[in-house]
C-alpha cells in the first residue's frame, strides 16, 4: 500500500473520464457509501443488440471511490450488458492497480456496485459485504 | 507550562500497553482517535482479568462468598461512578450498554410517558446520531415537535433566539462537547433557562465525562448519559444519571428477570432504583472495570487531564497553522476556551478518507468521515472531514508525527 495513490490514481481523481451524464440513458443506478459519503451515478447508453455505446458516471469521494469508477466506465464501453452485470471485483481491482485495504474496498467497489445494479435493473450484492458505518 | 504537562503524559501512556506496539509496517502509533473510543489502562485490563479469575458468579441472587464478592464488586463500581460525576447517590447511576443505549431508555420510557401533540422536544444542529435519531422516531410516536438550536459557522449555539425557542419545550436533549467539532455547549447558561420553562433536559456526556470534571448536580441536569469505553473503560458498559424523583416516577424500559419485586401470574410489581432499568444479568464484569476506570483517571486528576488536552490542543493548532496557506481548513471554534480536544480538519482537495489512510501508513490514527453528525456535515456544506482528536496519554510527539505525515500527504497528491 506504499504505493497507494499512484500518478495515474490521482490522475483520474481530478481528471474523470466519461464524468457527467447522458441525454437519454437506456439504464442508470445509483448509490451512496453510508461510511464516507461518496456517491456514484452510472448512466448507461444500450444499443438494440445490448451493448454499452455510451457510459457516464457522476458523484463525489475519495479519490479510490472516483479513480476506480472513472478507469472503470473506460471498460465498459463495448460490452454486452450481461458481461456488465457480470463484471469481477477482480476485474476492478486489476484496473485500480494497488494494494487496497480491507477498510477502503467499499469504496473502490461502489462504481462496480452502481454499475452492475444499472445493467441488472436492481441492487447489486455480493456475498462478503458488510454494513458500513 | 506545555513541557511539564508533555512529559507527565508520556508517563502516564506507559499505562497503556497498546500504545506500546508498532504498526505492522514497523511505525510507531500515534493513537488521535480516543473520541471514537479511548486506549484501555493495565489497571482496567487486570480488573478484567481479576473478575473472571476470582470473582465471577451471578449477582444479587446468590448467598454463598464468591457471589457476595461479585455483588459487593458490581455495587462498588456503581459508587465509584456516581461519586465520579457527582450524583447525590449511587442509585441514580443505571448502568446501560452505552450512550446510546441510555439515551433510547429515556426516549422509550420517559418520553412516551410524558410527551404528547404540540410538545416540544429541542435539540441542537450538532448532535450525534445518538442523540437525535431517537428523538425523531419519539416525536413521530408522540406528535412532539423537535425543534433545533442552530449553531453558526464556528459550530458554536446560537442563543439569540433561545426564549423563542423553548416556548413549548418539554425537553432538551443535547451533548456536552460535539464529537466533531469539538463546541462545548454553553449549559450553564441553557439549562437554567430550560428549567425555567418547566423543561426537563438531558445531556449527552460522551464526549466530556472522559475528558473534564463533570458534576451533574451542579449543572443540575435532569438526565446525564455516557459510554465507559471513551473514559477507559471497556465497550459494552455506559450509564444513565437521573435525578430519584424523575427515575422514580418513570415506567421500566426492558422487563424481566432482576428488575422485579414479585411476580404473579396476573401481574408484577418492579424493583426500586437503579434495578428497575436492569433487566436481565447485567454486564457485570465491564461494569466493575468502569469502576477501575474512573478510579484511575481520579488518581490522575480530571483537572489536569482537561489542562493537558487544552495544552495540546493549542500546540496541535499552532503547527497545523503553516498548512493553511496550502489549504488546510480547520472546523470548529476559534477560541480554544470553548473547545475540546477534537480537531476537524480538510486538507486541499484530499477527501478526507483518502488522507486518513495517507496518516495511516505513517502509524497516525486519525478518523474521517461523517463523525455520525451527517446534518450537521450537510449544514456546513463538508462531505466529510478527518478528525484528530486527543486524550491523556497523548503527546506532543503524536502531534509532531501527524504534521510529519500531512506533509507527506502533501507530497502524495502534489499539494502545493
Ligand atoms: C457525542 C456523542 N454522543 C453519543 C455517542 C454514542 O456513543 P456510543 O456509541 O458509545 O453509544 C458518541 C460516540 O461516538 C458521541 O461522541
Amino acid at each position: 500500500m506504499d504505493d497507494f495513490y499512484k500518478e495515474y490514481i490521482l490522475d483520474h481523481y481530478r481528471n474523470p473520464r466519461n464524468f457527467g451524464h447522458l441525454d437519454a440513458p437506456t439504464a442508470t443506478a445509483e448509490d451512496l457509501n453510508p461510511l464516507c459519503g461518496d456517491k456514484i451515478r452510472f448512466e448507461l447508453q444500450v444499443d438494440g443488440d445490448g451493448r454499452v455505446t455510451d457510459v457516464r458516471f457522476s458523484g463525489k469521494g475519495c479519490a479510490i471511490s472516483q479513480a476506480s469508477a472513472s478507469m472503470l466506465s473506460e471498460s465498459l464501453k463495448g460490452e454486452m450488458l450481461e458481461d456488465v452485470a457480470r463484471f469481477s471485483q477482480e476485474r476492478v481491482l486489476e484496473n485500480v492497480g494497488i494494494g487496497i485495504s480491507p477498510a477502503r474496498m467499499k469504496c473502490a467497489m461502489l462504481g462496480l456496485k452502481v454499475a452492475k445494479s444499472a445493467a441488472l435493473g436492481e441492487i447489486a450484492h455480493w456475498p462478503d459485504e458488510a454494513p458500513a458505518g | 507550562m506545555i513541557a511539564e504537562p508533555d512529559a507527565r503524559a508520556a508517563r502516564i501512556a506507559a499505562d497503556f500497553p497498546l500504545l506500546a506496539q508498532p504498526t505492522s509496517r514497523g511505525k510507531r502509533l500515534a493513537y488521535l482517535d480516543s473520541a471514537a473510543t479511548s486506549q484501555k489502562p493495565q489497571a482496567v485490563i487486570d480488573s478484567l482479568v481479576h473478575y473472571y479469575t476470582h470473582d465471577n458468579a451471578n449477582i444479587h441472587r446468590g448467598v454463598y462468598e464468591l457471589a457476595e464478592r461479585a455483588t459487593d464488586a458490581f455495587e462498588g463500581a456503581r459508587a465509584k461512578v456516581a461519586r465520579f460525576v457527582n450524583a447525590a447517590e449511587p442509585a441514580e447511576i443505571v448502568w446501560t450498554r452505552n450512550t446510546t443505549e441510555a439515551i433510547n431508555l429515556v426516549s422509550f420510557s420517559w418520553g412516551l410517558a410524558n410527551l404528547e401533540p404540540g410538545d416540544v422536544i429541542l435539540t441542537t444542529q450538532l448532535e450525534h446520531h445518538s442523540n437525535l435519531v431517537p428523538w425523531q422516531l419519539l416525536a413521530a410516536k408522540t406528535g412532539a415537535e423537535l425543534r433545533y438550536i442552530e449553531v453558526d459557522a464556528e459550530g458554536l449555539h446560537v442563543l439569540d433566539d433561545l426564549d423563542e425557542k423553548l416556548r413549548g419545550v418539554k425537553l432538551v436533549a443535547m451533548s456536552h462537547v460535539s464529537n466533531t467539532l469539538g463546541t462545548i455547549a454553553p449549559l450553564a447558561e441553557i439549562i437554567p433557562r430550560a428549567h425555567a420553562v418547566g423543561a426537563v433536559v438531558l445531556i449527552d456526556g460522551a464526549q466530556s465525562t472522559p475528558h473534564f470534571a463533570v458534576d451533574v448536580r451542579a449543572l443540575d441536569v435532569d438526565f446525564f448519559v455516557a459510554s465507559g469505553h471513551k473514559m477507559c473503560g471497556p465497550t459494552g458498559i455506559g450509564f444513565l444519571y437521573g435525578k430519584r424523583a424523575l427515575l422514580d416516577a418513570m415506567p421500566p424500559f426492558l422487563t424481566g428477570g432482576d428488575m422485579i419485586r414479585e411476580v404473579g401470574y396476573e401481574r408484577t410489581t418492579f424493583n426500586e432504583l437503579p434495578w428497575k432499568f436492569e433487566a436481565g444479568t447485567s454486564n457485570i464484569a465491564d461494569a466493575i472495570a468502569l469502576g477501575a476506570a474512573v478510579e484511575y483517571l481520579e488518581h490522575i486528576g480530571m483537572d489536569w487531564v482537561a489542562a493537558h488536552e487544552r495544552a495540546l490542543t493549542v500546540y496541535a493548532l499552532e503547527r497545523l497553522q503553516p498548512f493553511v496557506a496550502r489549504g488546510l481548513d480547520i472546523y470548529g471554534p476559534k477560541d480554544v476556551t470553548k473547545r475540546s480536544g477534537v480537531i476537524s480538519f480538510n486538507f486541499a482537495d484530499i477527501h478526507a478518507h483518502d488522507l486518513a489512510s495517507i496518516l495511516d501508513l505513517d502509524g497516525v490514527c486519525v478518523r474521517a468521515g461523517h463523525h455520525c453528525t451527517m446534518p450537521l456535515m450537510d449544514k456546513m456544506g463538508w462531505p466529510a472531514t478527518a478528525r484528530a482528536s486527543f486524550y491523556l496519554y497523548n503527546t506532543e510527539r503524536d502531534v509532531d508525527q501527524l504534521i510529519v505525515a500531512l506533509d507527506k500527504a502533501a507530497d502524495v497528491f502534489k499539494v502545493a
